[in-house]
């Protein structure tokens, strides 16, 4: 790889190539220790709130234990602060070299945004445990909270476009695509979902603009698409970059690429009111959600099939590179995750699947398998790249962490799969005088032992991610220096050499 | 513009001759099945939005709405069962009980009543719980366990203020309010101890004898047998509604606690409260 780009960097008629960039690098570092960090706290929260589940006990009767207030705790320690961060550590590393340009902004900037979203963080999650919270699902953090993250936001947008402005590559890489798309609607997203008015200067609550339903329809705009574009359209970024990295191989095809980066962002915007089939809000609306979901399942498996069949060729790679086994693997859940989401989404699958542990098993295995397994494969590739090491400390150690969490997320899935049908189905269960059959005390007792096998699934997700951080940890502290490059090739080519 | 068109030796397919720091993008076309998938998915939407209602004004050509669809359901499934409901509404609790189909139809809907508005504190299957939920499965009442009583206690209730026609009584505050001194207490309890042979002071057992038969018989009885009258629990055995140690009883008659249950007969149709009737007969202890 080493040689191939500082061939290239030399070929005759790209001399452009041959130009010195300097990337900015130790914020990016820094957002990567981070998101190690933030994985196993989200990790951790998930597993104490899921032992709360099958064990109320653990509730410890205390206001800021209550799984009411960890629940979000939770979400957005994962969502935000693992996927937050995951997503700008690797655009922030990826435009720049695929850019051919040093950060627009420079260290300052990437040290802006790092601490930044690391404050916007602390200060969502002490609201949480404290009470404080506009009970809106992934939108929970109040007014103070969301305009300081609109301002960190609005400098992430200016440093990743300013970046793309200068870049020296004539083309933009389709992983800066879905970065960019990703910014910029989750902007958008996060300003309409949280228009409201403060009780006053003085207080931490809020008004929200909208009532009633046209809240609950602006929320699940927003919420879908935290999905489209925070999980899916961020994730697919990294994705493109790290995927053909690892596996050595040319994207499978530029021209699918293109067709489904438009068609999923087109679609995704639309696919809201699944969420809220058979509510008070028009039938019309339900009905657009859900064929608009219908339609997005074909752009979605674009995704997936860029990423598999940019294996081929390079299968072979999977025996020998457990990291690329992690990135594969997310791809795979990806297209599991994006097929079952259409289904739910249809009004009668819908309306046996709602409200149950179903859709928690769905988001899982698009969170844990998609979104944690990706970051695991782009964090397994980053570290020795970012802290110049010959390669990560123990292959051993992340082939461990592969198999746990793999196994992790089967417990955890099929768990609330069968738990989620199953409590479905005895809500609707009816004896033959037509009498409900089941109380609804009687479905959450039902579901003990599938809430014990889903910590257990959590148990072993969060044992793979400490043992990750574990492994980056010894690769930072003890991991063979890499070679030291030759001081008129650039640092994007000593990065590749490292790998 | 930079472009160096290759082939990938693997493939044998073209690149687009871009490259990013070191990355290559093959221009295979678009996969066919993939491609027609997603018309076929396109196709369906559209049909779908010409059946159901899918822009504002557009009704669909199936006519469907979701409110009409639900209260078509409830209507059926009310429809169905309206004559036994009719039935169920006249009849007292004696004659349902002596009818087998009646019999059979309020003990099922009663079950799941029961499940929706009464377990939450008297527990699933009546079982009740320490704290002032009596159980409904033994065969002590406090207000009486016959059909009609049940039937009484449940469009009544208790001290709810609720129904002129409700359960009333009250206990005096024999401490709180300074009747009995606090050695008095002490001699009543080692009394009540003993009617299940539990004192373990005979001396203030035998003090808190004539305390007992002045302040507490007229309601509870010479022997703690209890009075359905009053809803004056019997405290000759060990079903105790707010626990039955020396320390639960000094604090019951130092400053009684009493429980408090909703009048159901302007919440529920009629025909349910006699379901529940039925249900809660049912359960063990019916008379």
């Amino acid at each position: 790889m080493a040689a191939a780009t500082a061939t290239a960097a030399l070929a005759p008629g790209q001399a452009y190539r041959a130009q010195e960039v300097t990337y900015v690098e130790a914020p990016i570092r820094a957002f990567a220790a981070i998101t190690a960090f933030w994985g196993v706290v989200g990790f951790l929260v998930g597993v104490v709130i899921a032992s709360q589940l099958a064990f109320p006990l653990l509730n410890l009767d205390l206001e800021w234990t209550t799984f009411g207030r960890l629940r979000p705790l939770h979400t957005s320690a994962v969502i935000f602060a693992f996927g937050g961060n995951a997503l700008l550590c690797t655009s922030l590393f990826v435009v720049q070299r695929t850019c051919r340009a040093r950060m627009f902004g420079g260290d300052d900037a990437g040290w802006f945004l790092f601490w930044g979203y690391q404050f916007f963080i602390v200060m969502a999650a002490l609201g949480y445990v404290l009470g404080i919270t506009q009970g809106k699902e992934y939108a929970e953090p109040e007014w103070y909270v969301d305009l300081w993250l609109t301002v960190v936001w609005v400098a992430y947008l200016i440093v990743f476009g300013g970046t793309l402005v200068k870049r020296v590559e004539p083309h933009i890489y389709v992983a800066n695509w879905f970065f960019l798309a990703f910014i910029i609607t989750v902007a958008v997203l996060h300003i309409g979902n949280n228009i409201s008015i403060p009780v006053s200067l003085g207080s931490a609550a809020s008004y929200s603009a909208p009532a009633g339903v046209q809240s609950a329809m602006i929320q699940w705009w927003y919420g879908h698409n935290a999905v489209g574009f925070f999980l899916t359209a961020g994730f697919l970024g990294i994705m493109y970059y790290f995927i053909p990295k690892q596996a050595d191989r040319p994207v499978y095809s530029y021209r699918l690429s293109i067709v489904h980066f438009w068609t999923l962002i087109f679609l995704y915007i639309w696919a809201g009111p699944h969420h809220l089939h058979y509510t008070a809000l028009p039938d019309w609306a339900q009905v657009l959600g859900m064929v608009f979901s219908i339609v997005l399942w074909m752009p979605s498996w674009g995704g997936m099939i860029n990423g598999l069949m940019t294996l081929s060729g390079a299968w072979d790679k999977l025996r020998t590179d457990p990291a690329l086994r992690f990135s594969v693997t997310a791809v795979g859940f990806y297209g599991m995750s994006t097929f079952e989401g259409p289904v739910m989404s249809i009004r009668a699958v819908n309306g046996l699947s709602h409200y149950t542990d179903w859709t928690i098993g769905h988001v899982h295995s698009g969170a844990m398998g998609w979104v944690g397994f990706i970051t695991f494969g782009a964090l397994y590739y980053l570290f020795p790249v970012l802290w110049r090491k010959k390669a990560i400390w123990s292959e051993k150690l992340i082939a461990w962490h592969f198999w746990l969490a793999t196994l992790g997320i089967v417990f955890y899935i099929t768990a609330m799969w069968v738990s989620g049908i199953m409590q479905g189905l005895m809500w609707r269960a009816y004896d033959e005088l037509g009498f409900l059959q089941y109380s609804f005390v009687e479905t959450v007792e039902a579901m003990h032992p599938y809430y014990v096998i889903r910590l257990l699934g959590g148990v072993l997700y969060l044992a793979g991610a400490l043992i990750m951080a574990f492994n980056l940890w010894k690769t930072v502290t003890a991991g063979e220096e890499a070679a030291p490059a030759p001081a008129d090739v650039p640092v994007s080519a000593i990065a590749v050499a490292a790998e | 513009m930079p472009t160096k068109i290759e082939k990938d030796s693997l493939t044998g397919t073209d690149t687009t001759g871009h490259e990013w720091d070191g990355l290559k993008e093959l221009n295979t076309p678009l996969p066919k099945w993939w491609l027609y998938t997603f018309y076929a998915t396109i196709v369906f939407a559209v049909v779908w939005m010409v059946i159901y209602p899918s822009i504002p004004g557009w009704k669909g050509t199936s006519g469907w709405v979701a409110r009409e669809a639900v209260v078509a359901d409830v209507a059926a499934a009310q429809a169905r069962n309206a004559p036994m409901m009719a039935r169920l509404r006249e009849a007292t609790p004696a004659q349902i009980a002596a009818d087998p189909e009646m019999r059979a139809f309020a003990t099922a809907g009663g079950r799941v009543a029961f499940a929706n508005n009464c377990a939450g504190c008297h527990g699933a299957g009546g079982q009740g719980a320490i704290g002032g939920f009596p159980s409904l499965a033994d065969d002590e009442w406090i207000w009486g366990g016959s059909l009609e009583a049940i039937q009484h206690t449940i469009r009544h209730g208790i001290r709810a203020n609720e129904s002129d026609d409700q359960r009333q009584s009250m206990m005096p505050r024999f401490g709180a309010d300074a009747l009995l001194t606090r050695a008095q207490i002490d001699d009543v309890a080692e009394h009540v101890l003993s009617f299940t042979s539990r004192a373990t002071d005979q001396a203030a057992a035998t003090r808190g004898v004539a305390l007992y038969a002045e302040q507490c018989a007229s309601c509870h009885g010479e022997r703690g047998e209890g009075n359905r009258e009053f809803g004056a629990p019997r405290l000759a055995d060990q079903v105790w509604l707010y626990g039955g140690s020396k320390r639960d009883i000094v604090a019951m008659i130092g400053n009684p606690r009493a429980g408090v249950m909703p009048s159901w007969q302007g919440r529920l149709d009629p025909a349910i409260t006699n379901m529940l009737t039925l249900y809660v007969h049912s359960l063990g202890g019916g008379e």
